[in-house]
């Protein structure tokens, strides 16, 4: 069982819920959310190995080029220009797809390869912890999200922990679920973006259930969007001072008995609602 | 050939401060003084709007570009190909060429911010005053 952790909105607590949960179930942890991974904080990984995310990006040659522009015309991302005298590149907008190779009719094209990130592979609190890592000034995360995927092992059980929003990034990681659950918080934020994830979901057509995260026990906002519409509410993490002091500090909720009562059951009746065993 | 960047497709509109993104290129010809309007097909590009943009001016042969801000990227291809930029203000796009014409333009000789014409609602690109 692949189970990815998403809500829309950010802040309402995927990370959180993420490296509780993988910890509760004793299962894998990836960080998806690239841009901004924090799972590591929280689970402290030891003896972590390194590895860059390479992608392709196109070199001239001009004993070759005829400066037709058919690789520009073909660029769908705008990353190339022609000038009289040459092809210029601008490499953040390339996505490595080749069609300007494909569209020169000289031949001239060839590729290389730049790191846009890494991906990191540790053990932390126990259990087996990943996360991709774009760098700074790089516009493009879903290559850096597809290789840390690429890690998964079909006969393992991992938690995906999933960017917010619902874009590509989004997107990709959903593409390595069996199941989701969405994290989301009592509020009209919460509740709108929460609406997008479903539509996504159901647009993917993954099951899914969700859950209130920062519930102060006025929750009727979510309780009768998901009433409503017939999805699987399974359960309400409380907020309390206790446990943003203990996220604060980098610690898993886990080390206070409420919420270790809280992830057990929570645990329970995800594995009864997507048959995980 | 000059080229400026335009919110209409008629010489008595305001001439648009954003390069990428503004929805018409005026092209005046200095021989002839006359206008011609182009759309700018990179006004809706989901990215690189402003390459896009340099490149349909290298193409339709422009030697000048009369506009607000170019971006880091735009401002590289134009250099490259040799087109000199002057910078306007929302002026008539009339305006901006008999001021280019009087000498009175100063030229854009450094890249200003990235994404400058996204921001800041209807007015993007417009500077501050």
């Amino acid at each position: 069982m692949k189970l990815c952790i998403l809500s829309g909105k950010g802040g309402t607590g995927k990370t959180t819920l993420a490296v509780n949960l993988a910890y509760t179930l004793n299962c894998a942890y990836y960080d998806c959310d690239v841009e901004e991974p924090n799972g590591f904080i929280f689970l402290n990984p030891t003896a972590v190995s390194f590895e860059e995310t390479l992608v392709d990006y196109p070199c001239v040659d001009y004993s070759l080029c005829t400066l037709c522009k058919d690789c520009v015309t073909a660029c769908q991302f705008n990353a190339l220009a022609a000038t009289k005298k040459e092809i210029l590149l601008f490499k953040e907008l390339c996505h490595g797809c080749h069609a300007c190779s494909l569209a020169c009719k000289e031949g001239a094209i060839t590729f290389r390869k730049r790191a846009i990130g890494v991906v990191e592979k540790g053990i932390g609190h126990g259990i087996f912890t990943a996360r991709g890592v774009l760098n700074i000034g790089e516009p493009m995360a879903v290559p850096v999200i597809k290789h840390l995927l690429k890690q998964l092992k079909s006969s393992e059980d991992a938690i995906l922990d999933c960017a917010p929003g619902t874009s590509c990034n989004a997107v990709t990681t959903l593409r390595h679920a069996d199941a989701a659950l969405i994290v989301t918080e009592p509020t009209v934020f919460g509740l709108n973006d929460m609406e997008i994830a479903v539509e996504l979901l159901n647009h993917v057509g993954l099951p899914f259930a969700a859950l209130i995260n920062k519930s102060r026990g006025e929750d009727s906002l979510i309780t009768e969007y998901c009433s409503k519409n017939g999805i699987n509410l399974l359960g309400v993490i409380p907020f309390s001072k206790e446990a943003a002091i203990a996220y604060s500090k980098g610690k898993l909720l886990l080390e206070l008995p409420e919420y270790k009562l809280a992830f057990e059951a929570l645990s329970k009746q995800l594995k009864e609602a997507f048959a995980w065993n | 050939m000059i080229a400026i960047s335009s919110t209409g497709n008629t010489e008595s509109a305001l001439s648009d401060p954003r390069f990428g993104r503004c929805e018409y290129f005026a092209l005046y010809e200095p021989k002839t003084e006359t206008y011609t309007f182009i759309e700018n097909k990179a006004q809706s590009a989901s990215g690189g709007a402003g390459i896009a943009a340099s490149q349909q001016i290298i193409d339709l042969g422009a030697e000048v570009i009369l506009t607000g801000n170019l971006g880091p990227n735009a401002y590289n291809v134009l250099k490259g190909a040799g087109i000199r930029a002057f910078r306007t203000s929302a002026v008539l796009v009339s305006e901006a060429v008999e001021l280019y014409k009087a000498g009175r333009l100063s030229p854009l000789d450094e890249a200003g911010d990235a994404h400058a014409g996204m921001r800041k609602g209807f007015r993007g690109g417009f500077e501050n005053k």
